[in-house]
């Protein structure tokens, strides 16, 4: 009787998401199966997928994805990790709250503009360019913006800021006893890094790993706006099936397959990533 | 502090300022060159100037997106605190069977790409023959933003709480007077945080936006179309007016629900 009432009140959001977000996706798997614009075929058939291992421009966005997506997960990481153990550690317990708002304060430009305000910094007439050739370090601008560099760039700003709150939020939680422990029991700073702090903030850093993994690979603005169109990433490719060729078959089967990218990751990081209700 | 810095502490800060110095450069360039009087947004800075704001303030596409992406926004927002609300209190509190599962079910369009609910819901709309629109934008914002909503107030249901419900009912209140005057006062902190939460995800929604509108089209996707002209001193100054407007309401969050946290501790 109480599991019928509860039920009852979680009704209305499961609907919801069966609704507009199960079904939807299994109309795009149906979708996904039937033949895609001007291939000619017809009935339901894996032809899609197998267009996908076929063409080296399709397999090509997969690798530049998963290239991308890497580097920025792990420059990431280690540019925010030492940034999160300076904010927790060094910097005095009254003022870490404003040091830890003001490292994120960049979340909150519109994602559309924050990829945009990249291209003012590292166009060949922007900022950088600017400074480098009036000091005279260099006599031409340098095109910095529409390459991979820019697309990571880009991505690490965001990466970086998410990554820090995840692992300062975990470094606070370390109790400050077991590094004195450590240090009583004869370790010094280094050892106790490698075996007492950095295991304890793994979930930490596994969790925005996961995060931004998801994130990066699904995302459209960035590569589009500062990857120029020397290369294309996975979601510029699936946009262009929709857009220019109105290819809703091989978009949703391109869309599939990235999310099955996204689960194998979910997998092999699952036994760290702490979504569980906190107590 | 009397704490002597040592040598490692002085460097940690010096990294620390260094990614101070790259996480704020391009927002620095961005709100620098909204008041930039040249009509490109290059060095050398000349102004100070209105005149970009002036221009965007009397730009009625954009000011209409805006008012759409308002409206979208508040309303999904709404709709996602609502069913997000009702989802956790039935299960949390009468844990009904599988709610591991249920639970798991709800959460199940975080862990997916924003680009894909577009993707899907585009396909979907199109075989049922309805048209591209902000109601199309909004249900799928409510799509992304529920799941979040749920796991916040989830979170925040604890057992003692559960305790004063109980004898809420013990004294005669219907279940729909407990959760309307004994549970949503207790939490709203939760609820007020989802809902601005779920508003800024909604009102920086670039690609479901862009999927599912055609002519009615919000901020994100507005200030995209505007990109196409290069580099522009209007997109600063849309860009700038946006993030002064998302820093007043994480102060406004910021007051009301971690101040009367700390006001309560």
């Amino acid at each position: 009787m109480e599991g019928v009432r509860g039920s009852l009140f979680a009704g209305p959001a499961l609907l919801y998401t069966l609704l507009f977000f199960a079904v939807p996706f299994a109309v795009m798997a149906y979708v996904s199966l039937t033949p895609s614009t001007g291939s000619g075929g017809a009935g339901l058939s894996f032809a899609n997928y197998a267009a996908f291992f076929e063409r080296s421009y399709f397999l090509g966005a997969m690798a530049n994805s998963l290239v991308v997506t890497a580097i920025v997960t792990v420059v990431s990481i280690l540019l925010a990790y030492p940034f999160a153990v300076v904010l927790a550690e060094v910097v005095p317990e009254r003022w870490q709250r404003l040091a830890l708002a003001l490292a994120v304060l960049p979340f909150w430009t519109s994602y559309v503009v924050r990829s945009y305000s990249w291209l003012l910094v590292l166009s060949s007439n922007g900022v950088i360019n600017k400074a480098l050739t009036g000091i005279g370090l260099l006599s031409e601008p340098l095109d910095l913006a529409n390459s991979r560099l820019a697309t990571v760039i880009g991505f690490t700003h965001f990466f970086v800021m998410l990554l820090t709150l995840t692992i300062y939020a975990n470094l606070k939680q370390l109790p400050p006893s077991f590094r004195k422990a450590a240090a009583d029991l004869g370790a010094g700073p280094v050892r106790t890094f490698v075996h007492v702090t950095l295991p304890l903030t793994l979930p930490g850093i596994m969790t925005g790993a996961f995060l931004t993994f998801v994130l990066c690979i699904g995302d459209f603005i960035t590569p589009q706006i500062l990857g120029g169109n020397n290369e294309l990433l996975m979601p510029q490719l699936i946009m262009l099936q929709v857009g220019r060729r109105a290819d809703f078959p091989m978009a949703s089967a391109l869309s599939i397959l990235l999310m099955i990218v996204v689960t194998i990751a979910y997998f092999a990081c699952a036994r760290w990533l702490r979504l569980e209700r906190s107590r | 502090m009397t704490r002597p810095l040592r040598a490692s502490s002085v460097l940690g800060l010096v990294y620390a300022g260094l990614l101070y110095g790259f996480i704020f450069l391009p927002v620095a360039v961005l709100v620098l060159f909204s008041f930039h009087r040249g009509r490109f947004p290059i060095p050398p800075f000349n102004g100070p100037s209105l005149r970009w704001y002036d221009q965007i303030l009397s730009d009625g596409r954009l000011m209409d997106a805006l008012l759409n992406s308002l409206t979208v926004g508040v309303l999904s927002s709404l709709a996602s605190v609502l069913l997000g609300f009702l989802a956790a209190y039935g299960i949390a509190r009468h844990r009904p069977p599988g709610s591991r599962l249920l639970s798991g079910f709800l959460m199940a369009p975080l862990t997916v790409s924003y680009l894909i609910i577009g993707m899907g819901l585009l396909i979907t709309f199109n075989a049922a023959g309805m048209p591209k629109s902000l109601l199309a934008t909004g249900l799928g914002h409510i799509v992304i933003n529920l799941p979040l909503c749920f796991a916040i107030i989830y979170s925040q249901l604890t057992d003692d709480q559960a305790n004063i419900e109980r004898s809420a009912r013990d004294l005669g209140a219907s279940e729909a007077k407990v959760l309307l005057l004994v549970t949503a006062p207790m939490i709203w902190p939760a609820l007020f945080a989802s809902f601005f939460l779920a508003f800024t995800f909604s009102w920086d929604e670039f690609v479901i936006a862009f999927l599912l509108t055609r002519f009615d089209v919000t901020l994100p996707v507005e200030i995209w179309s505007l990109l196409r002209s290069g580099l522009n001193p209007k997109t600063n100054a849309i860009g700038t007016l946006v993030f002064g407007v998302s820093i007043l309401l994480v102060f406004v969050i910021e007051a009301v629900v971690f101040g009367r946290r700390r006001a309560s501790t």
